[in-house]
């Protein structure tokens, strides 16, 4: 993992594989949208609502997966002090709120024709908006801190927050069985084959987006970290 | 660690305010409802074990801001760490002193914004155990948004993003009912307070650096 840490070996590893990541996955994002738009049949029960989920699926695993990398990124940033894990995890954070609003976003607009109403009280609605805040939080406190130079503050919270996401979940769905039955429970038929493949290439699709962009704001952060130590020497060689 | 939380008691003693603001916060968002939903008896006292569960966690905010910032910015941290105190020791000081100063006026305020809302006896007992179980997972959390946030700009105000979302399972099996649900309360909190001095110690340690 360290043979990763120094800045520029990675920015050239990076800079040769994000188009690799980027056009396959504008690509493949492409694809999947227009087979999963026009392509594919509409639900017999959902109608065209259905295809919302070629959108929100991704994006709801993205969200999560996200944390994830972010909780990995800051234990590697604490145990390790490894330099990249820092940048990588605040890299991986905007992102990763983006999508998990995404996510809560396309659901919503998929719950009204569906449910009848844009937002219920279900435990996984409620467990992504809370994902959502612990992501804003995360956010917030990394902006606060920017201007300190060895700032591990977001990365403490991020694993805090990853201790209790066991317990939120937990606590989300015993709160909502002890309010409410399970009102919606979504026909657990199999999906069909020719709605499988956008779905799958639409998550493929977004991955490599995601990981594209991951990288490219990794480089944007090493980018703008070099300009800053460079015009701070050059005031000071003028001084 | 004795003499830290003796320490930090009779500081607040001298600073009395730091005790009952958040004290007279409290009674104050309690009092907040029956203006906003009106002042229906019956929907007043059945909402009400919910609403003092909020204020709770509201209140709790306030202290964030100074819990350790003071002590950051005037140098007594740094003595202690080089008196060779571990900051997690220190922490877990200050969790104590602070959840003493923070949980016991707040169980002593529960009466009177229980009656302004015009609660049932049997829920303000139950919320007064839920609370007495509860803060020092609030307190925790408290203490571990203050260390975060120590010494930077707009600190306090990070403090709700940070603590609220993280508070969640407090309020839920606070508010819910059942002697299950208690248990579960007490487990969350104590996870919580496992946490914090080693998170609060690390992030004390990442701010002075």
């Amino acid at each position: 993992m360290h043979r990763f840490a120094n800045p520029a070996r990675f920015l050239r590893i990076a800079r040769a594989v994000t188009p690799w990541l980027v056009l396959p996955g504008l690509a493949i994002t492409a694809a999947a949208l227009y087979i999963g738009l026009f392509a594919s049949p509409p639900d017999y029960q959902q109608g065209d609502s259905v295809r919302i989920m070629y959108v929100h699926v991704p994006a709801a695993w993205l969200g999560s997966g996200g944390y994830l990398g972010l909780a990995i990124a800051s234990l590697t940033a604490l145990v390790w002090r490894h330099p990249l894990a820092n940048v990588a995890g605040r890299a991986i954070a905007l992102p990763g709120a983006l999508f998990t609003a995404i996510c809560l976003v396309s659901g919503s607009l998929w719950g009204k024709p569906t449910w009848g109403t844009y937002w219920v009280w279900d435990a996984r609605l409620t467990s992504m908006l809370v994902l959502l805040f612990l992501y804003l939080g995360y956010l917030a406190l990394s902006a606060a801190e920017s201007d300190r130079p060895e700032a591990r503050g977001a990365a403490i919270l991020s694993l805090v927050g990853t201790i209790n996401l066991p317990i939120i979940k937990y606590s989300v769905e015993w709160w909502n069985t002890l309010h409410q039955g399970p009102s919606i429970t979504v026909t657990k038929n199999a999906i069909a084959p020719e709605m499988l493949l956008p779905l799958l290439l639409s998550v493929a699709g977004f991955s490599l987006l995601f990981a594209g962009i991951v990288l490219m704001r990794m480089r944007t952060e090493l980018a703008t970290t070099r300009v800053a130590v460079r015009s701070r020497r050059l005031a000071e060689a003028h001084a | 660690m004795l003499t830290l939380i003796a320490r930090d008691l009779a500081l607040l003693r001298l600073r009395a305010s730091a005790v009952l603001v958040p004290v007279i916060f409290f009674i104050l968002v309690a009092a907040l409802f029956p203006f906003a939903v009106g002042p229906d008896a019956k929907l007043l006292t059945r909402i009400a074990g919910g609403v003092l569960w909020v204020a709770a966690l509201l209140a709790a905010l306030l202290p964030v801001e100074t819990l350790v910032s003071t002590d950051r910015a005037d140098g007594t941290l740094d003595q202690l760490v080089s008196r060779d105190l571990a900051l997690e020791t220190v922490a877990a000081a200050r969790l104590v002193s602070h959840w003493l100063g923070f949980a016991l006026p707040l169980l002593a305020a529960l009466p009177v914004a229980g009656v302004l809302l015009g609660i049932d006896m049997s829920v303000l007992r139950r919320v007064a155990l839920g609370l007495a179980l509860g803060t020092p997972g609030l307190a925790a959390l408290a203490l571990i948004a203050a260390s975060l946030t120590a010494g930077l700009r707009g600190g306090g105000a990070l403090a709700g993003l940070i603590v609220l979302p993280l508070a969640l399972p407090i309020l839920i099996f606070g508010v819910g009912g059942g002697a299950g649900s208690l248990k579960l309360l007490a487990a969350a909190s104590l996870v919580l307070v496992a946490v914090a001095p080693f998170a609060s110690g690390a992030a004390l340690r990442a701010g002075m650096d």
